[in-house]
């Protein structure tokens, strides 16, 4: 191990098969309660057609083998616990324990989607403050809560901005998204019926107004923004944008992917946005379980609001809640049941924790570290866009390229320093991007770790090139060989062949 | 803010460094006019224990102490203490989607895992990584149907879970797709001469579920063959997944859209759960989601990769098989837990112990005057009765005694009046069930 890698050192792992070459007839973990009702016999009861046959290569393994098997993959696993974790637009945060506790409490975790109104008053409560909130913090006037992720936000919002249009006669044809805007909005404006058309950034790494307003016609149903945007550069045109959309009757999307940098500084129903989908797992601190569960509500103006999903929240006389799914202008369920409840209890834990003035004090930290994190970087890495960052920051790997070395490598290398690699390659206007998201969760100290790591390898490319193309040296595993992966797929566990099956 | 790392003093410091004169002036790039004026009117900032408290008294609101025997697509098993133990630790839950495979080989292999159970249950050929749960799974399922035949027409079962049709309904209201509901038959299943009627060679799909909403097990292989003989797709739903401990899978079906709620995932009334999509290898390249897949590194040792990118939004954009981003990898990780805690003979026994649950629950309620279960067809742990009274006054009448008495019907089936949904799995003792019973019978004798 190299001297000036100070933050991380080797330690032993374990190895670790699969569960079912660990798997021997015989054992197993599970314990159940004498059956206390006469048992029933399937065969008779289902008739022979219906019952299956054993389940071949089920694992059979006992509890201290289940335990040490996952414990084991969990120290292959690097997680915001472990350190440091910029992957930019992720909004890697600290996953606070206690909402941990919360999601889990009984009279919570143990009700049951079907249970009537007047049995779930702790739950509609809930999801009533967690809803007002979001309002508050989004500046707009009604929220939905079902979405299970932020895709699934955009899609609602697109689907809303569709059934907008078409109650004004006609849904229109074509949706515009920025050139560099992520995968999932042209995905979901496809998804919904429209056709992408793409608005190109310009030299400040902002929207082109000029290229907006040519594309801006009477065909368009809506614009998909992020902002700030992937560069973490504020659109400052944004109330020109909007004007320009709704001048010609198409509405403004905004992707909130990055609300970290705005909560309590600045409101998308403030300026101009029609709709918004949050990431709860981003801004809201819900843990992102090694990609997902996540929730993805949706926050839209008045006008907007009879084309919410069904069921919508409603406060009767007396103050009781209750769902309510007559609303013939909505554009139907998006989900079954009410949400991801408990991803939804989290997130109001986190609002609850902070305040207003918490909220504020972490949307002021985490642009304190990018912008921190910039100017220490800004003479070892190129930075394409000059515009000031908000909580991101995004170089590119020009420099390093001279000598062979991309920013995947350069990912690859920080690994070895004892950091998650940031995001790679992405937005895709940038060639080379290294798009790194500190989030407030890390100290000054942990900070000039990771500078000094990205310092020394960009020393590195200059110097000694091949070891940060052959990067990761410390991993259990060297780099994988993706391209074998993908034209011969192997996508399960197979039972090797016995001898007498492979004749 | 306990959750800042950082002093004022070393804010200042930052500042310094930046030559920045306050933290307002970080923000000097947003135009004055789109700025918030005045702070957030929100609560004030809770400690620990007023948190524990706020929450301990929503759940105190709720449905506790009540007998519940409900499920509906959400099924109440127990969950071993495996299960949060493992999911607890911070480098599985605070991890991100593993985009960098050689430090997230924990969470790649689990998912590994995951893939190969479902298709160990379901007997198909390839499942993904996980979708949000089963009722997106079902749209996600007939979008890859149309991709797969370029036909515009699906029938779907109307004893698929209404809320998963609902959801359907969205997400094909505004393509040009033509979904048509298909009867139930007088057993409580797919009426096979609808079926019939509907197909033709213009059929995409059709979607089938079993054990279906009201519990009964439909019969897939059939309905498979009638499928393929018009060249459409059988995609098989499942809502409750133990059933697969002892009901024979749709190993016939081309598309297996599930909800995993059941292997080890909380009620927390409504979610997080795990949908899973499974399939046959000819169809991998018109799966939607993560796929994780075995390769090996430059020294030959095993390790794993997501793969088959080039299906997804991020790199094929607008052209993607769907928008789906990340899955539920940490659901999809508690229910390979769950699934090894039970492993090959305790989800048999599981399932038994479901089966007799709702059998015994079902003969006792069976023998009392003006209860009739009306579908004949076999079911799972979960089943249809009919009364010869107001349905709703009865479920009154045993809320004043403490019970939820299963889900009415007529909400989501008009012409099914007077019938409730009851569920029974292993976590009912008899005492429950026979309690249950008692307060039914008062309960329609109690009747005008």
């Amino acid at each position: 191990m190299s001297e000036k890698i100070r933050k991380a050192g080797r330690h032993v792992t374990q190895s670790e098969a699969l569960i079912f070459e660990t798997s021997a007839a015989g054992k197993h973990a599970y314990s159940l309660p004498p059956l206390d009702v006469p048992g029933v016999e399937a065969a008779k009861t289902l008739g022979t057609e219906q019952v299956r046959r054993e389940i071949e290569g089920f694992p059979e393994v006992s509890e201290i083998e289940i335990i040490r098997h996952f414990t084991r993959l969990s120290t292959w696993n690097y997680g915001v616990d472990t350190g440091m974790y910029p992957l930019g637009s992720c909004t890697m945060k600290y996953n606070a324990r206690v909402n941990e506790v919360v999601a889990r409490l009984e009279g919570l975790a143990t009700e049951h989607p079907c249970q009537p109104d007047e049995l779930s008053q702790g739950c509609l409560k809930i999801l009533r403050l967690l809803e007002r909130c979001l309002r508050e913090i989004t500046g707009m006037d009604a929220v939905t809560l079902q979405p299970a992720a932020g895709a699934h936000g955009e899609l609602t919002g697109v689907l809303i901005i569709r059934a907008y249009q078409e109650s004004k006669g006609d849904p229109r044809e074509v949706i515009l998204v920025p050139d560099s805007a992520h995968g999932t909005n042209p995905a979901t404006a496809a998804t919904a019926g429209y056709r992408v058309e793409n608005i190109k950034s310009n030299r400040a790494g902002r929207m082109d107004l000029g290229s907006l307003r040519e594309r801006m016609t009477e065909r368009v149903a809506g614009l998909m923004i992020t902002n700030p945007n992937t560069l973490g550069i504020f659109e400052t045109d944004i109330l020109e944008i909007a004007e320009v959309v709704h001048h010609r009757g198409g509405l403004v999307y905004m992707d909130g992917a990055n609300m970290n940098a705005l909560v309590g500084v600045a409101r998308p129903g403030d300026f101009g946005m029609d709709i918004i989908h949050l990431n709860l797992h981003k801004t809201f601190s819900t843990p992102h379980g090694g990609g997902g569960p996540g929730a993805g509500p949706v926050a839209v103006k008045k006008f907007l609001e009879p084309f919410l999903p069904v069921p919508v929240l409603e406060e009767r006389p007396g103050g009781t809640l209750r769902w309510n799914a007559e609303r013939p202008q909505s554009i139907g369920r998006v989900r079954a049941f009410g949400g991801n409840f408990g991803v939804l209890v989290r997130a109001l834990a986190y609002i609850l924790a902070n305040g207003p003035d918490g909220l504020l004090a972490t949307t002021r930290d985490a642009v304190l570290n990018a912008n921190y994190m910039r100017k220490q970087l800004e003479g070892a890495y190129e930075l394409p866009y000059q515009s000031p960052s908000l909580h991101e920051c995004v170089f590119s790997d020009k420099k390093q390229a001279r000598h062979g070395v991309t920013t995947m490598d350069i990912a690859k290398r920080l690994i070895d320093y004892g950091f998650h690699p940031y995001t790679v390659a992405f937005p895709l206007i940038v060639q080379g991007a290294l798009m790194i998201e500190p989030t407030e969760s890390e100290s000054q100290e942990e900070l000039e770790l990771f500078i000094e790591a990205m310092r020394a390898i960009a020393a590195e490319a200059e110097t000694e090139p091949e070891l940060v193309k052959t990067a990761p040296h410390t991993t259990r595993v060297k780099r994988l060989d993706e391209v074998t992966a993908n034209r011969k797929p192997i996508l399960r566990w197979k039972p090797a062949p016995t001898p007498e099956a492979a004749d | 803010m306990r959750y800042l790392p950082k002093s004022e003093r070393i804010r200042k410091e930052m500042l310094a460094t930046l030559g920045v004169p306050s933290m307002e002036e970080l923000f000097g790039c947003i135009p004055e006019k789109a700025r918030q004026k005045g702070p957030l009117n929100l609560p004030r900032a809770l400690s620990e224990p007023e948190i524990l408290e706020y929450f301990q008294e929503r759940a105190a609101e709720n449905s506790g102490g009540m007998l519940r025997l409900l499920g509906a697509g959400v099924y109440n098993h127990f969950r071993p203490v495996l299960v949060d133990a493992l999911l607890s630790r911070g480098e599985f839950f605070t991890a991100y989607t593993p985009y960098q495979a050689e430090i997230a080989q924990g969470t790649l292999q689990s998912i590994f895992e995951f893939q190969t159970l479902m298709c160990q249950l379901t007997e198909q050929e390839v499942a993904n990584a996980s979708m949000y749960d089963g009722s997106t799974a079902l749209p996600e399922s007939v979008a890859m149907a149309l991709r797969i035949t370029g036909r515009r027409r699906v029938l779907v079962g109307r004893s698929v879970h209404p809320e998963y049709r609902q959801v359907l309904g969205t997400y094909t209201r505004r393509q040009d797709v033509e979904v048509v509901e298909l009867p139930v038959g007088r057993d409580g299943r797919l009426h096979r001469e609808a079926l019939r009627g509907a197909l033709n060679d213009k059929t995409a799909a059709v979607a089938v579920q079993s054990p279906n909403f009201f519990g009964c097990l439909e019969e897939i292989p059939a309905i498979a063959e009638q499928a393929h003989r018009h060249g459409a797709l059988l995609i098989g739903v499942i809502n409750e997944g133990v059933s697969l401990g002892i009901v024979r899978p749709p190993a016939e079906a081309d598309i297996v859209a599930m909800e995993g709620q059941s292997f080890g995932l909380p009620l927390s009334y409504g979610g997080p759960w795990v949908g899973v999509i499974a399939s046959k290898e000819k169809f991998v390249r018109s799966l939607p989601g993560r796929l994780c897949g075995q390769t090996t590194d430059r020294q030959g040792r095993r390790g794993f990769v997501l793969t088959l990118a080039t299906r997804e939004q991020h790199i094929r954009r607008a052209k993607a098989t769907s928008n789906i981003c990340t899955n539920q990898a940490l659901c999809a990780l508690a229910a390979t837990i769950f699934l090894c805690v039970y492993g090959k003979e305790g989800l048999r026994k599981l399932a038994e112990q479901n089966l007799a649950k709702a059998h015994y629950l079902a003969g006792e309620l069976g023998k009392l005057g003006g209860v009739r279960l009306p579908f004949g067809a076999a079911f799972f742990n979960e089943f249809v009765v009919r009364l010869d009274a107001d349905a709703a006054s009865v479920q009154q009448r045993l809320r004043e005694k403490g019970i939820i008495g299963g889900v009415n019907l007529t909400k989501w089936y008009p012409e099914l009046k007077n019938s409730l949904l009851l569920c029974a799995t292993e976590t009912a003792k008899r005492a429950d069930l026979d309690r249950f019973v008692a307060a039914f019978k008062e309960a329609m004798g109690a009747r005008d």
